[in-house]
């Protein structure tokens, strides 16, 4: 049977990706029907990638006030190096 | 005049040299560019130098731009490209630093310590600020190599195959590096989402 190292550090991307063969799968389900720790991994990983980006998306609708943000002396200083190029 | 008839106007306009139409660019994607960069850089000094060198590289390459590809897609290849060159020259944290940010297991497989669950699932945890902050400063602490791949597939939202082009290595590099790195990033975020015990 699968032990928590490999499905931790083997397969659980495979996982997430839907990508784990049927049988592999079957091993990695099992597991987690016994394991309270891996199940806690598995959605503390889950909840990890959806922070990633989560927080990342917040941060552009913290910066929409600034979504129409064209800093003047940073154009100008583009347009001279392009004027120079 | 369609939005693709003035993007294409646009483009004939940059590769004639023309100033007006590389004024327009520079104002319309501005915008678009900078937040990207400024996920990417550390600061907002290297977010606009990162645009900076985007906005040139586009100018040297316009020759090159596909007519049937979106300007808006092309650019941001671009400033994620000029934004990596430019942390590169950076470099702040060895790759060896992310081994004590991954799981430790037992010569049985088993962890010493059982993971607990989070108290809260993601989309309550990024309702708060705080948390918000938490996880971008949590992203900023992880080794460079790790960062740039997490960035690139989890935030950019680049295919295992477009990163790993970008970054010049091989997709089941990106693979390996982006699973370390989630891990690494849920080890760093684990003290803050545990439940409060009374």
């Amino acid at each position: 049977m699968m032990n928590c190292s490999e499905l931790i550090t083997n397969f659980l991307a495979d996982y997430i990706d839907g990508q784990l063969p049927p049988e592999t799968l079957a091993d990695f389900e099992h597991h987690l029907d016994v394991c309270p720790s891996c199940v806690a991994y598995l959605q503390s990983y889950r909840s990890t990638i959806q922070l990633a980006a989560g927080a990342s998306l917040a941060q552009r609708a913290e910066q929409g006030k600034a979504a129409e943000d064209v800093p003047e002396e940073l154009v100008a200083v583009i347009l001279g190096t392009l004027s120079r190029t | 005049m369609s939005s693709r008839e003035q993007e294409a106007a646009l483009v004939e306009g940059l590769r004639r040299g023309d100033a007006a139409a590389f004024e327009t660019l520079v104002r319309t994607h501005m915008p678009a560019l900078l937040r990207v960069a400024r996920r990417m850089m550390h600061s907002e000094e290297d977010a606009r130098d990162a645009v900076q060198d985007a906005f040139v590289a586009a100018f040297r390459s316009i020759g090159k731009f596909d007519a049937h590809a979106q300007l808006s897609t092309w650019l941001h290849r671009i400033v994620v490209n000029a934004s990596l060159m430019r942390l590169r020259t950076q470099r702040r944290r060895p790759e060896e630093a992310i081994e004590d940010l991954l799981p430790r297991f037992a010569e049985d497989g088993h962890q010493p310590l059982p993971n607990e669950p989070w108290s809260e699932n993601a989309e309550t945890l990024l309702q708060r600020a705080e948390i918000r902050s938490v996880v971008r400063a949590a992203i900023d602490e992880l080794p460079d190599n790790y960062r740039e791949v997490l960035l690139l597939r989890d935030i950019e939202e680049l295919s295992t195959e477009e990163t790993a082009q970008t970054l010049g290595v091989t997709a089941n590099a990106v693979k390996v590096r982006l699973h370390r790195a989630r891990q690494a990033l849920r080890t760093l975020l684990d003290p803050y989402m545990r439940p409060v015990t009374p």
